[in-house]
C-alpha cells in the first residue's frame, strides 16, 4: 500500500519532481562518502564539449597557411584575434606561451558548455531516457563542481605564477606587507586583505558563471512547466522562452567572456609587484 | 550545490585542454597570422620603396629628356651654322675657280690671238712680198728689199 503510493507519487508529475528530475544530476558513486561521487553526465558533456570546440580550432590550426585564409580559418583567427587582443591590453608579459592559450581554451570550452542552455531541455531529457539515462543535465557549467574546478585551477595558477615572478620570499613578504605597507604592527591587517582576497577571487569566479547558468536552466524549466497547464500556457510559455532563448545569447556569450577576463585578470595581477 | 570528486575530474580535463591549446592550437594559429602580418609589412613596405623609385625614376628621366632637347637644338644650331658655312665657303671656292677658269681662258685668247697675229704678220709679209713681185716683178729683189718688208710686216 505504502510502496504503491510511493510509486504514485514519483510517476505524477508534480512541478516539484519535474524541476527535481531535471536539476538532478547523473551521480555515481566512485568511493565511499558523498565527496566520492561522479556527475557523469557533466563530465561526458564537458569533455565531449571541449575535444569538439578544441578539436575543431586544433584542425583549423593545423592547415592554417599565412596566404590567404580560408573563411573557416579567417574565423578561427577571428577570434585568435579577439582573444589574443584582450589578452594583450591586459597582461604585459610574453602572453603566448601560457596565458592567452589559456584565455583561449576558457572562452571557447566556456562558451561550448554555457551553450548546451539552448538545447529544449525536455526534449533533450527525453533523448537520453531513451538512450538510458535516467537523469541526464545538458549544462556543464550550471554544476558547481565544474565552474569550481575552473576557477580552482585558475586560483593555482595565480599562486603558482606570483611565486614564479616575484619568489617565494617574495610572495610572502606581499601576503604581510601589501596592501597597507611594510610596518610590523599592519601585518595582520594585510594578512587578513589579502586571505579575504585569495578567497573571494574564485567563488566570485565560480559562483557568478554558475549562478547565471543554473537560473537560466531553472527559468527555461519553468516556463517547460507553465507550458504543461494548457493552451493559454503553450502559448505564453512559447513566445517567453524564444525571447528568454534570445536573451540567453548574450548571457551566454556575455558569461564565457567575463569568465575568460577575470581569469586573465587574475593570471596578469599574479606577475603584478604591488 | 554538492561539491564532489566531478570537481577533481573537470580540473584534470581543464588541464589537459590548456595543455592541449598551448602546445598544439595556439602557436600554428599565431605562426599563420604573425608570417601573414609580417609579408602584409613587408608588402608595404616594397610598395612603399616602388612608389619613391618611380619618382625618382620619372625626375631624372624628365632631366634626360631636358637636356637631350638641349642638346638637340645645339646641334641643330651648329649644323645650321655649319651649313650657312659651307655655302659661303662653296661661294667664294666657286668665285675664285671662275675667276680662274676665267683668267686662263683670257690669256689663252690673249694667246690664240698673238699667234693669230703672228701668223697674220707673217702671211701678210708673204702677201705682201708676193703682191709687190708681181707688181713690181723685174724691178724689185726680194732680197734687197725683205729688210724694209718686214718692217713693214712689223708695223702692221
Amino acid at each position: 500500500m505504502t510502496t504503491e503510493h510511493a510509486q504514485q507519487a514519483e510517476h505524477a508529475l508534480t512541478p516539484s519532481s519535474y524541476i527535481a528530475h531535471h536539476l538532478s544530476f547523473n551521480a555515481q558513486p566512485v568511493g565511499d562518502g558523498s565527496f566520492w561521487t561522479l556527475h557523469i553526465d557533466t563530465l561526458a558533456m564537458s569533455v565531449f564539449l571541449g575535444l569538439v570546440v578544441m578539436g575543431l580550432v586544433w584542425w583549423v590550426a593545423r592547415g592554417a597557411t599565412a596566404g590567404v585564409p580560408t573563411k573557416r580559418q579567417a574565423f578561427v583567427e577571428l577570434v585568435f584575434g579577439f582573444v589574443d587582443d584582450q589578452v594583450k591590453n591586459i597582461f604585459h608579459g610574453d602572453r603566448h606561451s601560457f596565458i592567452a592559450p589559456t584565455a583561449l581554451t576558457v572562452f571557447l570550452w566556456v562558451f561550448a558548455m554555457n551553450a548546451m542552455d539552448f538545447l529544449p531541455v525536455d526534449i533533450f531529457a527525453k533523448f537520453m531516457h531513451s538512450l538510458g539515462f535516467e537523469k541526464w543535465r545538458a549544462v556543464p557549467t550550471s554544476d558547481i563542481n565544474t565552474t569550481f574546478a575552473l576557477a580552482l585551477a585558475v586560483w593555482f595558477l595565480m599562486i603558482f605564477f606570483s611565486i614564479k615572478a616575484k619568489g617565494l620570499g617574495g610572495w610572502i613578504h606581499e601576503l604581510f606587507c601589501s596592501p597597507f605597507g611594510s610596518k610590523v604592527w599592519v601585518w595582520p591587517a594585510n594578512f587578513l586583505f589579502n586571505m579575504i582576497e585569495y578567497v573571494s577571487k574564485p567563488l566570485s569566479h565560480s559562483l557568478r558563471l554558475f549562478g547565471n547558468m543554473y537560473a537560466g536552466e531553472v527559468i527555461f524549466l519553468l516556463l517547460g512547466l507553465w507550458a504543461a497547464t494548457g493552451l493559454t500556457g503553450t502559448v505564453a510559455a512559447a513566445i517567453l522562452g524564444a525571447g528568454w532563448s534570445i536573451f540567453h545569447i548574450l548571457i551566454v556569450a556575455l558569461q564565457a567572456f567575463i569568465f575568460m577576463m577575470l581569469t586573465v585578470v587574475y593570471l596578469a595581477m599574479a606577475h603584478e609587484s604591488h | 550545490m554538492n561539491i564532489n570528486f566531478t570537481l577533481v575530474a573537470q580540473a584534470i580535463a581543464f588541464a589537459v585542454l590548456i595543455w592541449f591549446t598551448v602546445k598544439f592550437v595556439w602557436p600554428p594559429l599565431l605562426k599563420a597570422i604573425e608570417t601573414r602580418q609580417k609579408e602584409i609589412a613587408d608588402g608595404l613596405a616594397a610598395a612603399q620603396e616602388g612608389r619613391s623609385a618611380l619618382e625618382v625614376a620619372a625626375k631624372k628621366s624628365e632631366a634626360a629628356l631636358t637636356e637631350a632637347k638641349q642638346k638637340a637644338s645645339e646641334i641643330i644650331g651648329q649644323a645650321e651654322k655649319r651649313a650657312t658655312q659651307i655655302v659661303e665657303e662653296a661661294k667664294t671656292n666657286a668665285k675664285v675657280e671662275g675667276d680662274r677658269i676665267i683668267a686662263g681662258a683670257k690669256a689663252e685668247i690673249d694667246q690664240e690671238v698673238n699667234r693669230a697675229k703672228e701668223g697674220l704678220r707673217a702671211q701678210v709679209s708673204s702677201l705682201a712680198v708676193a703682191g709687190a713681185e708681181k707688181i713690181l716683178r723685174k724691178e724689185i729683189d726680194a732680197k734687197a728689199h725683205s729688210d724694209m718688208l718686214s718692217k713693214l710686216a712689223a708695223e702692221l
